[in-house]
């Protein structure tokens, strides 16, 4: 008795004449077989994949969609076998909760603390504290300073940008 | 007091931290939670290695067996199959082998070469058993207990714990 049982690599769908059914068959197979994970080249879908398991799901999902089944019957046909991890969209459960809520818990804290320290910045600091007349003659000189400087600055060759070079060619 | 939360806290965040990624660090990705676990054990009916009659896995009900998924191609089935022929000797160790996507031929070649702990061997020649009991690394193990439920699956070649840990606690609740 010999039987062939070697992964032999058949195109999807070697019959697709193209008629609008089926290329809808052909997206709808397309579709499911890039939404189910190849389980042993994990970061690959069964569509990607040529691991000889994801030849055998592929063709599966092809005799089920044949079938008729839906694509509901289908991919429970796969959780049922290989768990949620089969979907790379799994569903809400306890076991991956914490991935889909966590961070919206993080966020949530996030903004608590930014709530709190902007609230609490107004109350917490001192008012400023009066100036002396000393104080407020030293600020109009600062000020008179700051003003000429800044003005020299934009006198043309006063500047520092006069002193930049001009990028020409040497 | 206030001073030292303020100063504790991010210290013990940060500890918090380092022990969950260190824990994460354990974790083999390739070692999937198994789905079946806990299930009843799929039926299947297939032809066996080297005589005509098949192999159906309800035949099997009422008592604590294991299948053993294996092939000829199958590298790290070489690692495990001392630990099995081991443990074939054991008069209660119903171990049924499941060639998983093999050629007969070939499988009955490397069994020759490696020697054979089966009682009976199943062939999976297309992989449907394989893809009804969740199969995606070889070898795999699954002990399936009295009532028919698959108690325990474990991937990759057994280690030398596993009988103790998983079969004998079935066999004296269920001998």
């Amino acid at each position: 008795m010999s039987t062939e049982v070697n992964n032999r690599q058949r195109p999807i769908l070697s019959d697709a004449e193209g008629s609008s059914s089926e290329t809808a068959v052909t997206d709808r197979i397309r579709s499911l077989t890039e939404q189910l994970r190849c389980l042993v080249c994990q970061n690959q879908t069964i569509a990607d994949s040529n691991a000889g398991l994801a030849i055998d799901l592929r063709q599966q999902v092809v005799q089920q969609v044949k079938a008729g089944k839906t694509d509901g019957e289908i991919k429970q046909y796969m959780v049922e076998r290989y768990g949620d991890f089969v979907l790379y969209n799994p569903p809400l459960s306890p076991n991956n909760s914490v991935l889909w809520i966590g961070p919206f818990i993080l966020l949530a804290l996030g903004l608590l603390l930014v709530w709190r320290s902007v609230l609490r910045r107004p109350q917490g600091s001192s008012p400023p504290a009066p100036t002396s007349a000393d104080q407020r003659l030293r600020l109009q000189a600062l000020e008179a300073r700051y003003q000429e400087s800044s003005q020299s600055l934009h006198t043309p060759g006063g500047g520092p940008a006069a002193n930049q070079k001009k990028p020409t060619q040497e | 007091m206030m001073r030292w939360v303020r100063l504790g806290l991010p210290l013990i965040i940060f500890a918090l931290l380092v022990i969950v990624l260190a824990r994460g660090l354990e974790f083999d990705p390739r070692h999937l939670p198994s789905a079946r676990q806990g299930k009843p054990a799929p039926s299947f009916e297939v032809p066996t290695l080297g005589s005509d009659r098949t192999f159906a896995a309800k035949s099997m009900l009422g008592k604590v067996w294991v299948i053993n998924v294996f092939a000829s191609w199958c590298t790290a089935c070489v690692i495990e199959h001392p630990k099995l022929l081991r443990l074939s000797r054991r008069p209660d160790f119903n171990l049924i082998g499941l060639a998983y996507k093999d050629d007969p031929s070939a499988t009955a070649q490397w069994l020759k070469q490696h020697g054979d702990p089966y009682r009976q061997i199943a062939l999976d020649l297309d992989g449907q058993v394989g893809i009804d009991y969740g199969v995606y690394g070889v070898p795999e193990t699954y002990v399936i207990n009295a009532q028919g439920v698959i108690a325990y699956r474990h991937v990759g070649p057994i280690d030398d714990a596993f009988f103790d840990q998983h079969v004998a606690p079935l066999l004296t609740a269920n001998p």
